[in-house]
């Protein structure tokens, strides 16, 4: 890969009010643009960073003061949409949740996720994670779903609840299919994120779907391709555990649990 | 057939041939190890009816796990129906094949031809 060193013409402007220590550090963006068939370089910019700096600030001021067309997908800056996941010194995670005091080097390498298709330099294209997510019916499967004045609520213990509430808190930001190293050979593959999904719902005690989503999930690039690396809950940045949750999809399927 | 239905024989072969390969090791400690490698002993066993049973089980058991692992490596390197079926019906036939060629072998050696 070439680096290519930006040359700012004149000092940036910063607007930030700054109270602490500043220190600078090398952010080394990933630029590329397969649509034109660029290839993959970094170009280097000096950003001042304080203690409290996320690599997505850093990245930001970039754009701001050197380089606008930087292409990243963001959103909330608070770890609740999904939208920054990238390789961020060679290691999954979301942008705003990293802060760049946290990962002890002045040299920090930014790339886009792995096992995404590339849109343009970090931005990635979810397509398949969301088509992924969507096969997996996530939502409560019953006939009398609907509420009416006549019906009641769908009684649920707070033991039933903890079957499942850490997987509903994922925010889809793909980081655990990114970090999957069998989604690096098997493009079909569902992935972590799609089948925690399924057990999700399948672990849901008002859910009557389960004989459906385990039959989608029962396929040649389904459940049974995941060699259990569990380098996807290890990436998680809301501390879902999908590698657990398809082992116990997989006590589902081979008769163990009901 | 279902994915989850391959898997559990995969998983059942493995289980299958563990115990069976440990029965094979331990046979080879009731005598020396060189002597248990020695021609007449090695023929003895295949006259030996249990154990030439034994081997033909442990045959299918490691044929049919380890075919099917080839087949997973395989799907997993590379994607397409026509490939994928190729494989499916490749490793099959693979498989039928390696459990023939083993069993003409424990049964002529049991017959006494060479």
């Amino acid at each position: 890969m070439a680096v290519v060193a930006a040359k700012p013409s004149e000092e940036p402007k910063s607007n930030t009010k700054t109270t602490g220590q500043t220190d600078t550090i090398t952010l080394r963006i990933s630029r590329s643009n397969p649509s034109e068939g660029q290839e993959s370089t970094f170009a280097e910019f000096q950003v001042p960073v304080q203690k409290w700096t996320t690599v997505l600030e850093a990245i930001l001021y970039v754009k701001q003061n050197f380089d606008h067309s930087v292409a990243v997908r963001y959103s909330c800056r608070q770890a609740s949409c999904g939208s920054c996941g990238m390789k961020i010194n060679g290691r999954p995670a979301l942008a705003c949740y990293t802060k760049v005091s946290e990962l002890d080097s002045n040299v920090i390498t930014v790339e886009p996720m792995n096992n995404f298709p590339i849109i343009r330099d970090l931005a990635v294209d979810f397509k398949q994670l969301i088509s992924n997510h969507k096969k997996m019916k996530p939502f409560i499967i019953r006939e009398d779903s609907e509420v009416t004045p006549d019906s009641k609520e769908f009684i649920q213990t707070p033991q039933d609840l903890e079957k499942f509430l850490q997987f509903s808190y994922c925010i889809k930001c793909g980081l655990c299919n990114s970090a999957c190293p069998t989604m690096a050979t098997d493009e079909s593959f569902i992935g972590p994120q799609g089948l925690a999904q399924a057990y999700r719902y399948v672990a849901d005690n008002r859910d009557k779907g389960k004989d459906e989503r385990l039959k989608i999930i029962d396929d040649s690039h389904g459940i049974w391709r995941c060699h259990f690396a569990g380098s996807c809950s290890h990436v998680c940045p809301k501390g879902v555990d999908p590698a657990m949750a398809i082992q116990l999809l997989r006590g589902y399927m081979l008769g163990f649990r009901k | 057939m279902r994915e989850s239905i391959i898997m559990k024989i995969h998983y059942g072969t493995a289980l299958g041939a563990v115990a069976l390969v440990a029965v094979h090791i331990l046979m080879r400690m009731s005598q020396k190890f060189s002597d248990s490698l020695q021609y007449q002993n090695v023929i003895a066993n295949y006259h030996f009816l249990p154990y030439a049973l034994m081997l033909e089980v442990l045959l299918i058991l490691l044929s049919v796990h380890g075919f099917n692992g080839l087949r997973v490596i395989l799907l997993e390197l590379k994607q397409g129906s026509t490939y994928e079926r190729m494989i499916n019906y490749g490793s099959l036939a693979a498989m039928a094949a390696l459990i023939a060629y083993g069993s003409r072998t424990i049964l002529m050696a049991g017959m006494g031809v060479s």
